[in-house]
């Protein structure tokens, strides 16, 4: 049925057209490093195990909330809100292949971000705990991002000035990207805060499931205070009064009176400090196992 | 000196397409930033590109398209470049590159908002949208998605004819 020169099989004549050009098969996997011909040398005067370890952590923050989002592809209330969390997870996996390929990097032992994100285990993990925390319901999910997305717009802000070129082009490229996320969970908030009773209460419970993870956003672990001292990094603590103020005026519209607790009497693990909860384990041997199962495949 | 090249590379890097909005070329979209030549070696030459969203799952197909390009016009050394700062912006789309859009059923970007100083703020600006429709030309637009199909496209209906079309984000 198939002779050797039909090209009516797509996947043929795919192969055929783009035979000798291996970054061409199967569109959309192109995994040609993030960094590839991007000048990474890396400032004299910068400690590059702290910068490595930074990137690691605005990186993480990335990746594993991209995770969280893409949870739910096939499971969103409806198809337009479906495409929009993929394509905000989309943007957070561009930041974090950036940023874990500078952390690489900046290490120096060899490790890619193929090799950063598929094996390392939990504890090796740098990003804040708000970013594991499962999505919950819709409501969660959208004053999660919400809150994330206006936390790490005000710090790539702060970033686009670091003494780090490729971390400033990194942070000035996402400076677009955090603000159309953050406008985007500010309309839904708003909607559901402000909506029925019913959404409202939801939202009240989104808070409750929020809050206790709210002030480790901007605790500054030493890498970041030595960093932030280089004038590579920003301490988060002080993003505190910038980011409550803009959250402000979008949960009044939302009807949600939400007072952050500035320290909260059990504290969560510190995902700074590689500490976490069982939940991003569980969200690791999901993004993992493929990789693992396969370490050596080649696409 | 004596080598004749055969084709200004810039000509030959600008006739590669988007792989997503194949109506535009990469010069369109203000993709291709840079193509230098080396006077010592006739053969090489040096692309640079800068990626509209850093996750655009087109960039390495571009690099391809790009390297094969220049390779088939007789550049048989190729670098492509990719800088990252300044950031890509859809200021930089070309008026060719709008007016090709738009005859397409795209709508091309608005003004891009200006770079933000000061604190941090988060819009609650509704469905604003700066666009026409690319098919009657009415201006009574609504925002149905801001997210649509690829990284750099939202989703819009026109009031007019109802017909929805996709719309270049303004970054």
């Amino acid at each position: 049925m198939h002779g050797s020169e039909t090209t009516d099989n797509a996947y043929v004549a795919l192969t055929e057209e783009h035979s000798g050009s291996e970054d061409r098969w199967a569109f959309g996997t192109g995994f040609s490093e993030a960094l590839a011909g991007v000048d990474t040398t890396i400032p004299g005067h910068v400690n590059r195990a702290d910068l490595s370890t930074y990137c690691l952590m605005l990186g993480d923050d990335a990746l594993v909330l991209s995770q969280r989002l893409i949870e739910w592809c096939t499971d969103a209330p409806e198809l337009e809100e479906e495409v929009a969390l993929a394509n905000i997870a989309l943007d957070l996996l561009g930041q974090a292949r950036l940023l874990l390929a500078r952390s690489g990097v900046a290490e120096g032992i060899g490790r890619d971000e193929d090799t950063l994100a598929y094996f390392r285990d939990a504890e090796e993990f740098r990003n804040v705990v708000l970013a594991e925390v499962p999505g919950g319901d819709f409501g969660r999910s959208v004053l999660r991002l919400l809150v994330v997305a206006t936390w790490r717009l005000a710090l790539f802000r702060r970033l686009v000035d670091a003494h780090d070129p490729v971390l400033a082009a990194i942070a000035a490229r996402g400076v677009n990207e955090c603000t159309y996320h953050a406008e985007y969970a500010a309309a839904w908030t708003v909607r559901l805060g402000d909506g029925t009773d019913y959404s409202h209460e939801r939202m009240l419970a989104a808070v409750a499931d929020v809050d206790p993870h709210y002030a480790q956003l901007f605790r500054a672990h030493p890498v970041e205070k030595r960093l932030a001292e280089q004038g590579v990094a920003t301490d988060p603590a002080t993003l505190r009064e910038e980011v409550g103020t803009a959250l402000e005026p979008v949960l009044d519209a939302a009807r949600l009176d939400w007072q952050p607790t500035a320290a909260p009497g059990t504290p969560p693990p510190w995902g700074r400090d590689g500490q976490h909860t069982p939940g991003l384990s569980e969200l690791l041997t999901e993004m993992q196992s493929v990789a693992r199962a396969h370490p050596n495949a080649r696409w | 000196m004596t080598t004749q090249i055969p084709t200004d590379p810039w000509q030959v890097a600008a006739q590669v397409v988007d792989p997503e909005l194949p109506m535009v070329t990469v010069a369109d979209l203000g993709i291709l930033r840079e193509v230098r030549t080396d006077p010592r070696d006739p053969a090489m030459v040096e692309v640079t590109i800068t990626p509209t969203y850093a996750a655009c799952p087109a960039l390495a197909e571009i690099r391809a398209d790009l390297r094969g390009a220049l390779n088939r016009a007789g550049y048989c050394r190729v670098a492509v470049r990719t800088v990252l700062s300044p950031p890509w912006s859809s200021a930089w789309i070309t008026a060719e590159g709008r007016r090709k859009l738009a005859a397409h059923g795209v709508s091309p970007p608005g003004q891009a908002a200006p770079a933000a100083s000061g604190p941090v703020t988060v819009s609650l600006a509704a469905t604003r949208l700066d666009a026409s429709c690319p098919r009657c030309g009415c201006a009574d637009t609504e925002l149905l998605s801001r997210f649509g199909p690829t990284p750099c496209t939202a989703l819009a209906r026109c009031r007019g004819c109802r017909e929805p079309f996709e719309h270049v984000k303004e970054i």
